[in-house]
């Protein structure tokens, strides 16, 4: 079978994200890096793979966004994946849950996955919809959140923490599964997996190419839009300690839950 | 257009979720200013006394699908899809939580409608929706409308509030016919509780232990900590999944809301997930060796540094405070 690997270049942990004023979007500039959720994705494609409960052909990581994505689709063949797609165009910018849901869904349905995997969420856009948005579109059966994968005789068991407990869940191929990040610790790559990971194919897409529809996407074809910012009600900042002396820090912390009477 | 449809889940036992009795509750005070009434959709088959009793919480009319199975989220979009086109309906709500998630995401597809999720508050403006959605780890909060209609919320867990009006809804069957793809999964099991079952609910003190604790064994000092103040130990999704902790005694977004007197965070870093179910915690204490960790943006005393190293020694501490 073929899986799918939804991934996405997001800013890197450590940079102090913000919103352009301007556009309303999300300011991409400073270091970036493979959404850390992602990764996790990857490796349940892997394990499937070498786990040889049912052939795997390919493992294709699919990525939207601009030029500089390709990084992330290198990490991510470096990571195990043996080609990516790379669906880029200008037509795209500004394409809310909605608009970006129809066109990974287009760019997916090009390369007809039996399984596509994706993490729980973006480092950055924190949606967890995605997804449940790209199963409705190819018609196929989704869950979320998902924490254990088994295949056998073509159909996955999988299991998920939900409203009123774990749930187990049988799911029929094709489909389409995002991880959650319980489900397993991905490996790190190898120094010649980084090496090699430009020189497996990497195949960029345009709209067209995929039969995306140039209405359906972009801040045109959304169908939300961010009307403006606020910051959030002011907190009182707390107190922070820096443990230097630990003697000390804890005489500090008895002292303030005395102070409260919480012992 | 008008109305505001609500996905009211329910268990086994055909008890109703309190988020989603919440979002009844928000439906029905906005529906009074964007025009329509409030209803909501249950699936399976739920007693006409149950259903009819999301009237006291503000539903006008309850849609029940009963052919619809309860807990996966695919059937239920193509029962809410067809409720929400067949009544002309303007923007469908949901409490939170992992169904609503995915319901109101499969929605969006279905219907080419717009979505704003981990949505704190709605307003209305002009006779539209406009829903606040916290973004960037909750460091802003942007006001997000809807350029058409239906619009999908999903509301933040515990986001609103369930109020009892002492009404009863109308009930009204619906037919739905199932997508291929809807009946392509199916659940094996719903709602199975594993580890010991703790109470954390009814507790004064909590320790949360979080992936900070670097192994299962960690969980020994929080319990130790724990019960030198006579308080309970509770844990992050992120440890009940990894097998370290009960599942009774998760915090969280799927989990338990709880606001004790005190909640000390030992090696829990505040992913939004865990703080919706532990903010309203009257005093918050954190102990997380990385200073940037979002736990220290809402805790009243932070302590950056080595739980390994201060947790024994303040377990001793406050044994020999009391002691003394």
């Amino acid at each position: 079978m073929k899986i799918c690997v939804l991934v996405k270049e997001v800013p890197d942990a450590a940079v102090q994200k913000r919103i352009d004023p301007n556009t309303m979007r999300l300011d991409r500039g400073g270091e970036k890096n493979l959404n850390p959720f992602d990764t996790h994705a990857l490796e349940a494609a892997m394990q499937i793979k070498e786990g040889g409960a049912i052939p795997v052909e390919e493992v294709v990581a699919v990525t939207m966004g601009p030029d500089s994505a390709v990084r992330a689709l290198h990490k991510a063949v470096a990571l195990g994946a043996d080609r990516s797609v790379h669906l880029s165009d200008e037509a795209l910018a500004g394409s809310d849950v909605c608009a970006t849901g129809y066109a990974l869904a287009k760019v997916l349905e090009s390369e007809s996955p039996d399984l596509v995997l994706l993490g729980q969420q973006s480092d950055d856009g924190e949606c967890y919809t995605i997804g449940a948005v790209v199963a409705d579109h190819l018609r196929m059966p989704s869950l979320t959140q998902v924490i254990q994968i088994d295949v056998s005789d073509g159909k996955l068991r999988c299991e998920r923490q939900a409203e009123y407990g774990y749930d187990t869940v049988e799911v029929e191929l094709p489909a389409v599964i995002s991880v959650g990040d319980a489900i397993n610790e991905p490996r790190y790559p190898s120094l010649k997996a980084i090496m090699g990971a430009k020189k497996k194919p990497l195949d960029s897409k345009a709209t067209g190419d995929v039969g995306i529809e140039a209405g359906q996407v972009g801040e045109g074809g959304s169908k939300t839009k961010v009307l403006g910012l606020n910051p959030p009600p002011a907190k009182e900042a707390g107190e922070i300690i820096e443990d230097e002396d630990t003697n000390e820090t804890v005489e500090k912390i008895v002292a303030w839950l005395d102070e409260r009477k919480l012992i | 257009m008008a109305g505001i449809l609500v996905y009211a889940l329910h268990d086994d036992e055909g008890n109703f979720n309190k988020n989603s009795l919440g979002a009844i509750s928000e439906a029905a005070k906005l529906a009074g200013e964007v025009g329509g009434e409030a209803a909501a959709l249950v699936v399976g088959e739920v007693a006409d006394d149950a259903c009819a009793s999301l009237g006291n919480y503000g539903a006008a009319k309850v849609y029940r699908a009963k052919s619809v199975p309860e807990g996966l989220a695919q059937p239920i979009v193509d029962a809410m899809a067809k409720v929400i086109q067949d009544e002309g309906i303007s923007y469908a709500l949901f409490g939170g939580g992992l169904l609503g998630f995915e319901i109101g995401a499969g929605l969006t597809a279905r219907l080419n409608a717009g979505v704003t999720m981990e949505v704190t508050a709605v307003k209305v403006d002009g006779g539209k929706l406009v829903v606040e959605r916290p973004i960037l780890q909750d460091s802003e909060i942007a006001d997000v409308g809807y350029v058409s209609e239906p619009g999908i919320i999903i509301g933040r867990l515990n986001a609103f509030d369930a109020k009892e009006s002492g009404g009863t809804a109308e009930v009204v069957d619906v037919d739905v016919e199932l997508s291929e793809w809807s009946s392509k999964a199916k659940l094996v099991q719903r709602g199975e509780q594993r580890g010991a079952d703790v109470n954390i609910e009814d507790a004064d003190i909590l320790v949360g232990g979080g992936r900070g604790l670097g192994a299962k064994e960690g969980f020994g000092l929080c319990e130790e900590l724990a019960e030198s103040m006579g308080g309970a130990v509770a844990a992050t999704r992120a440890v009940v999944d990894a097998g370290w902790y009960p599942y009774a005694a998760q915090i969280g977004q799927t989990g338990k809301t709880v606001a004790p007197k005190l909640y000390l965070a030992a090696g829990v870093s505040g992913a939004i997930q865990h703080k919706v179910g532990m903010q309203n915690s009257e005093n918050i204490l954190a102990i997380n060796k990385d200073p940037n960790a979002p736990i220290f943006e809402f805790s009243d005393l932070g302590v950056v540094g080595d739980l390994h190293k201060i947790v024994p020694k303040l377990t001793e501490a406050i044994k020999a405070k009391k002691g003394g």
